[in-house]
């Protein structure tokens, strides 16, 4: 399946809905993801862009319960996957998911993987579990998988440990771990972020590739909107615990309608821009999440902020089609949303 | 850049290896090879980038040239000065001019100490000013990189990230330096934090006439703030050439995958794009391959690239390049 096939009528692989995830610290409650909706389509690459601290990581992991609770907390939502809701799930059955229908790649393929136990064992894990594959088949899947990555001479690397491959080889590994179940959804949380670019190149080329013979929905966790521009079908852009603006991937770099992703955009120096141009400044800081939001959370750095903006919070509405900003300001007219 | 540019820095194939120790008598049984051979200049008021894969030794080269690290062969030569070949004491002396700016903010700042004394250490340390003076050019530095001048009796944890940085330029800049070794500065900060430091940088080199070289790993961001350019690999320069013409025309082979491995952020040019894709990784420092370093990974190589090291070559004005078939 490749990305023009996707449309917007696939069916639904994944209805997440006012997703709420807080933590309670010693030093107060940290809001981390406020109302976080959005859905993604059977085969499709949905794209999650943002800042460390934006929540990105945290509405992911929510949905898998994979936060520590506590201090964590999933204070409302539901996520509806194959007719159930994962939020709801106790631990028993959510583990059936994990692994099992729904992958996971990590962001450091240095820490995540086992260091005192073989690439075969990790890899064979969740087959023998999900599965219930015998050693004997879980071993021959195994070695498929390590092919299907690229790894050369997989049968023998099979009773390697982790210290033996380089960075870009673990997160071949990772991503193997992550499909061994041939899982309907793969979620990268930043896969290529600690990798160097050429390495960086290999990675992406490999998860297209694995689409095409695959065809499962990916959601692809990043702070890099170059690598989102390359892969992705739709891209959810978050700040502050919450999507700001939602929209098919040619859309959204043709005309960003959020004044945040208009300003990360104009923040990246780009291989294909006049050099001498200066840099597009976001002035500020990135927001403190101590409180739930009850203002626009980009409005103490946002150039078109008016009165609205700092005593409503703006929900995230359709403006054209598949376009969805949250935001009192029309930039395009450059007048506030009277529509609103 | 003009013709009546003036060397700052001279490197000339500056080494150096790191040695590997064994067993129980601690025999040195070989050498990490860093930085294996570099040549370059550095002009008055430019920024030279450097750039390359982790490993390839560029942090490991702006460390040596600030003689944070005595050099295993070659020459630095700053300000006509060879570092190198100066006594302890005199070097003192020249380490003023020359500063540093590091990777990671959370890690170069002392967190038991206030902004106000980690920006007058180099004050306390050269002797320059002591009392009010201190004081007043400690606020003035703070002004200077943005923060509020106010702010000097607090500890780096009450800033954030792209604040601290900001501090670790403060203290580079306190001794009025000529030159600075900026080493990935903005590698640990957001996306958006970046363009603030970077403009801040920028605006700093305008007004004060700064020289800097520039290390990081992110082409599109050394090419925006580089006037030349250094491609390095596995301790070697691949490539040297003003931005202009090393990413539009780039003549290594290396270069030119790295090049087309960058992501852009617009989906008609990336639906577009032919990648060259690198097979495999970056071999080992402490045994580097025979001939040309590349050649393992090289999609064009042939057989002399296995056998005979290529010639540091100036195939066009002022374009260097480290390769048998470039042409």
């Amino acid at each position: 399946m490749s990305s023009l096939d996707w449309s917007v009528n696939q069916p639904k692989a994944l209805e997440v809905t006012g997703l709420e995830t807080r933590f309670h610290t010693q030093d107060g409650t940290v809001h981390a993801v406020n109302g976080v909706s959005f859905e993604l389509r059977e085969g499709e690459l949905l794209g999650v862009v943002g800042e460390s601290g934006s929540g990105k990581s945290v509405t992911m992991m929510s949905l898998l319960q994979l936060i520590p609770i506590p201090p964590g907390k999933i204070a409302a939502g539901s996520a509806i996957f194959n007719g159930r809701d994962l939020i709801k799930m106790n631990s028993d059955e959510i583990r059936g998911v994990r692994g099992g229908q729904i992958g996971f790649i990590f962001q450091d393929p240095m820490t995540s993987l086992n260091p005192v136990l073989t690439i075969g064992y990790q890899l064979t894990e969740s087959l023998r579990l999900h599965m219930g594959m015998t050693n004997e088949q879980a071993h021959q899947r195994a070695v498929e998988l390590l092919q299907l990555v690229g790894i050369p001479m997989a049968e023998s690397r099979l009773s390697d440990y982790p210290h033996q491959f380089s960075g870009g080889m673990r997160q071949r590994v990772m991503i193997a771990i992550a499909l061994a179940c041939s899982p309907q959804l793969l979620i990268a949380d930043e896969p290529t972020t600690a990798l160097d670019v050429t390495i960086q190149a290999q990675i992406v080329d490999l998860v297209k590739r694995l689409r095409q013979e695959i065809g499962m929905s990916i959601i692809w966790i990043t702070h890099d909107l170059g690598v989102v521009a390359g892969i992705a079908d739709r891209v959810l852009v978050m700040y502050g615990g919450q999507i700001v603006e939602e929209a098919p991937v040619k859309e959204l770099y043709a005309g960003p309608q959020h004044p945040y992703t208009l300003g990360l955009l104009g923040s990246l120096p780009r291989l294909d821009s006049n050099r001498n141009d200066r840099l597009l400044n976001i002035e500020g800081q990135p927001p403190n999440l101590s409180s739930a939001p009850v203002s626009c959370s980009f409005a103490p750095r946002c150039a078109y902020a008016y009165d609205r903006c700092r005593e409503e919070n703006p929900q995230l509405k359709p403006i054209s089609g598949e376009h969805k900003i949250a935001c009192w300001w029309n930039v395009k007219k450059g007048e506030p949303r009277y529509d609103r | 850049m003009t013709a009546d540019k003036k060397v700052l820095l001279r490197v000339e194939n500056l080494k150096k290896h790191f040695p590997i120790m064994r067993g129980i008598f601690r025999r040195q049984v070989g050498a990490v090879k860093a930085v294996d051979g570099l040549t370059f200049d550095v002009y008055e008021g430019e920024t030279l980038g450097m750039v390359g894969e982790s490993g390839c030794g560029k942090s490991t080269a702006g460390r040596t040239i600030l003689q944070l690290y005595p050099i295993t062969d070659g020459s630095i030569h700053f300000e006509g000065r060879d570092l190198a070949a100066l006594a302890p004491d005199e070097l003192r002396k020249v380490r003023p001019r020359m500063q540093m700016i590091f990777q990671d903010p959370q890690a170069c700042l002392n967190p038991r100490m206030t902004v106000g004394s980690i920006i007058s250490e180099p004050l306390d340390e050269h002797s320059v000013v002591s009392g009010e003076k201190k004081r007043e050019r400690v606020q003035e530095l703070l002004k200077l990189v943005g923060l509020n001048p106010n702010h000097a009796n607090r500890y780096p944890h009450e800033f954030s990230g792209g604040q601290r940085q900001r501090i670790g330029i403060a203290r580079a800049l306190a001794l009025n330096p000529k030159f600075i070794v900026c080493d990935e500065p903005i590698a640990a900060l957001d996306v958006s934090i970046q363009a603030q430091v970077v403009n801040l940088l920028e605006d700093l080199q305008a007004e004060l006439g700064l020289t800097y070289l520039f290390i990081s790993h992110d082409l599109s961001m050394i090419r925006h703030i580089s006037d030349r350019v250094a491609v390095m690999y596995l301790g070697k320069i691949m490539e040297l050439a003003n931005s202009h013409d090393l990413y539009r025309d780039p003549l290594h082979p290396y270069t030119q995958a790295l090049l087309s491995a960058v992501p852009v952020p617009d989906p008609n040019l990336e639906a577009k794009r032919e990648r060259i894709i690198l097979t495999g990784d970056v071999p080992s420092p402490a045994n580097p391959p025979s001939g040309c370093v590349f050649h393992t990974r090289c999609p064009v190589a042939v057989e002399v690239c296995r056998q005979a090291i290529p010639e540091w070559r100036e195939l066009r004005a002022e374009h260097w390049v480290s390769c048998h078939l470039a042409e």
